[in-house]
């Protein structure tokens, strides 16, 4: 049975639709992460889960109730707020028992569930401390005390992390994904950090004004993306959108990508990935969609088989990371990015040969911006 | 308090100098009405009607204080105002509890369970500040008429909440709009219900609203007269209105040490609330958003 089922649900602001019938299921134990830029209506959603704010039209199920018209309170969630929103005026144990306290849970079972969340979250020595004496990251902690202390059916995360420092994010992140683990519990995340996304989600829905676009798994959602969106939201540097015309080549099709001033560069579209409505788009513009990740270095062979395709270019910036290096290359109309390994010996303004994957090169319709290949 | 940096150059001390002694100045004339109210009501009469304003006293005596208190005529009566000063507290204890409290179930409900037409509310509660009081002073004896309540203590404490909600909940509503809304929404994931949330979770951070609000609503209803000479009969006078009638009671000669010192007592109550809040009152006006 589905822990949590969204039915068509829609939301209206006067005129505004902020949810256009919006439907998804997830498992008990699932990790759901809605992601999408603000404005997307994800916190809306989430709201709407969490019953703080009534819905337009739909239903939303938890554990097969149809808890639509019932109260926060009714509906066994919990709920870790972006800004923490731990009550000023209590300690940190009141803080997590608060909740086991106006469901009337006796005294003993309260500490109990206190020493057992304080314990998992190692805050046992922040018990006695106002909220005003902690710093950001053990606030993240106590909020998250307080959401497990309850033990509901659906945890919301909205934006848990956007208000601690780089470094106590990355180590946050893996926290709770290690609690997930654990606890195996439902979990359902607002973000708009795709890293977030990608690194926590059995499901990803991502979003976009009202609508989800694409609901899969990271893996689905990166390598498959269904439209031009999905695929630069997902993916740091984002992936490179090069303008391109689709030719016939013998029994297969070439893309042909116009650089003013030099020889076209010319990409042979692997014939396994032929799909039926190529055809109608030969000899019109096409969006080729390349992440940076899919270039590499000449001399760096893809696998046994692939050989990909050699393509070369003028280098104009080059970015070390560490881990690897990101070159920037004019190529046609657009810079693309491409990252190859951090031993690559390059300066701007050199020309390097870069191996392409076309593989696990995707294609959209240049006007509608969907999946075309 | 940031100090500012500056080279302390002889001009700049001199400039520094030029400013403090003006403060000074300016402090010591602010004062100077109370000075001479408090050296004047500890004068004999005697020494009044010889001396001028400023000479100090030379025989300190409290007893215009004992008479005004106990033995100075408001009118036909000789009792002081002592028994009128108990009735401004009458009045003045449960009209600040009742608007201050209702003040703050306002601001709550106006920013924590916004309603259709809420700002509405709120502007024309924003209105109520601005209503003369001699507008209402009909219609208002009407009203107390027909609830049977008029002349009576009662009567000016509902006058006196009446006016002061709009005060209230003014204060109360820009107090809790900066509080985040996500707390109200914990709360009740957690489970708590409108009052609950009010009495556990807004009401421990709103110490120094309620000062605000507080100090504000004791000094405007202590210091009412208006009121309190049109809503109120012989008996349940406030010590405003008997501070009036003792002054304006001519006996033969003018005691004006004992009027000195009805006035004194008259202002005492909002002086040590003052002293004893004033801090508060600029930190509570000031408060921002609490930090959770």
């Amino acid at each position: 049975m589905a822990a949590l089922e969204i039915h068509n649900v829609r939301k209206e602001f006067g005129s505004e639709q902020v949810l256009k019938n919006v439907s998804i299921s997830i498992d008990s134990g699932e990790f759901l992460i809605l992601v999408g830029p603000s404005g997307c209506g994800k916190s809306t959603l989430m709201n709407a889960i969490a019953g703080l704010e009534p819905v337009t039209s739909g239903n939303i199920y938890i554990d097969g109730e149809d808890v639509t018209w019932r109260t926060p309170a009714d509906r066994d969630i919990a709920m870790v707020f972006q800004s923490y929103a731990l009550y000023p005026s209590m300690t940190v144990r009141q803080n997590i028992s608060f909740g086991l306290e106006m469901r009337k849970v006796p005294k003993a079972e309260r500490e109990q569930a206190v020493e057992r969340v304080a314990d998992l979250l190692q805050i046992t020595h922040l018990l006695e401390r106002k909220p005003a004496q902690l710093s950001g990251g053990q606030r993240q902690r106590v909020a998250m005390g307080r959401a497990l202390a309850r033990e509901p059916k659906v945890y919301l995360f909205d934006e848990p992390l956007s208000n601690l420092d780089a470094k106590l994010r990355v180590d946050m992140r893996t926290e709770i994904k290690k609690l997930h683990q654990r606890l195996g519990t439902t979990i359902v995340y607002v973000t708009h950090d795709q890293v977030e996304a990608m690194t926590l989600a059995d499901c990803i829905a991502v979003m976009r004004d009202g609508n989800i676009l694409q609901l899969g798994t990271p893996d689905e959602v990166y390598n498959n993306p269904v439209d031009m969106f999905v695929a630069g939201f997902m993916g740091s540097p984002s992936m490179n959108f090069i303008r391109a015309t689709l030719e016939a080549a013998g029994d297969g099709y070439v893309l042909r990508i116009a650089t003013p001033g030099e020889d076209d560069v010319l990409l042979p579209w692997p014939s396994e990935r032929n799909v039926a409505g190529l055809v109608e788009q030969l000899d019109k513009p096409i969006i080729l969609g390349l992440r940076p990740e899919h270039f590499s270095e000449e001399d760096v062979r893809l696998s046994e088989q692939a050989e990909g395709t050699l393509m070369e270019a003028k280098v104009s910036v080059v970015e070390p990371t560490g881990a690897d290096i990101l070159l920037r290359l004019p190529l046609g109309e657009q810079e693309i990015t491409a990252r190859v390994g951090p031993k690559c010996a390059i300066a701007p303004g050199e020309r390097l040969s870069l191996r392409v994957d076309m593989a696990r090169a995707v294609l959209f319709d240049a006007e509608t911006e969907q999946r075309l290949a | 308090m940031a100090n500012v940096i500056r080279r302390q150059t002889p001009a700049a001390r001199l400039g520094r100098g030029l400013l403090y002694g003006v403060l000074i100045l300016a402090a010591l004339f602010y004062i100077l009405p109370l000075v001479v109210m408090l050296m004047t009501s500890v004068k004999p009469l005697s020494e009044i009607s010889a001396g001028t304003l400023l000479s100090l006293p030379q025989n300190p005596t409290l007893e215009p204080w004992a008479k005004a208190w106990g033995e100075a005529c408001t009118g036909m009566r000789c009792d002081g105002i002592g028994g009128y000063f108990w009735n401004s507290f009458a009045i003045v204890i449960p009209a600040v509890l009742i608007s201050t409290t209702i003040g703050a179930l306002n601001g709550y409900a106006l920013t924590k369970w916004r309603f259709k037409g809420s700002e509405l509310v709120f502007a024309l509660m924003l209105f109520g500040c601005f209503i003369p009081f001699q507008v209402v002073l009909l219609p208002m004896a009407q009203t107390l008429g027909w609830l049977g309540i008029s002349s009576s203590r009662a009567g000016l404490i509902l006058v006196h909440v009446v006016f002061g909600i709009a005060f209230t909940t003014l204060f109360f509503r820009n107090f809790y709009v900066g509080i985040p809304n996500e707390l109200v929404s914990a709360a009740k994931l957690d489970g708590a219900g409108f009052f609950r949330i009010f009495w556990r979770i807004l009401l421990p951070v709103s110490a120094p609203i309620i000062v605000v609000s507080v100090i504000w609503q004791f000094t405007q209803i202590w210091n009412d007269f208006l009121f309190g000479v049109a809503f109120s009969a012989h008996n349940t006078q406030p010590v405003t209105v008997a501070l009036n009638n003792l002054v304006n009671t001519s006996t033969g000669v003018r005691e004006y040490n004992v009027d000195m010192a009805a006035a004194m007592i008259a202002a005492l109550p909002t002086l040590v609330v003052y002293v004893l809040a004033g801090k508060y009152f600029v930190r509570g006006l000031t408060a921002g958003s609490v930090k959770g």
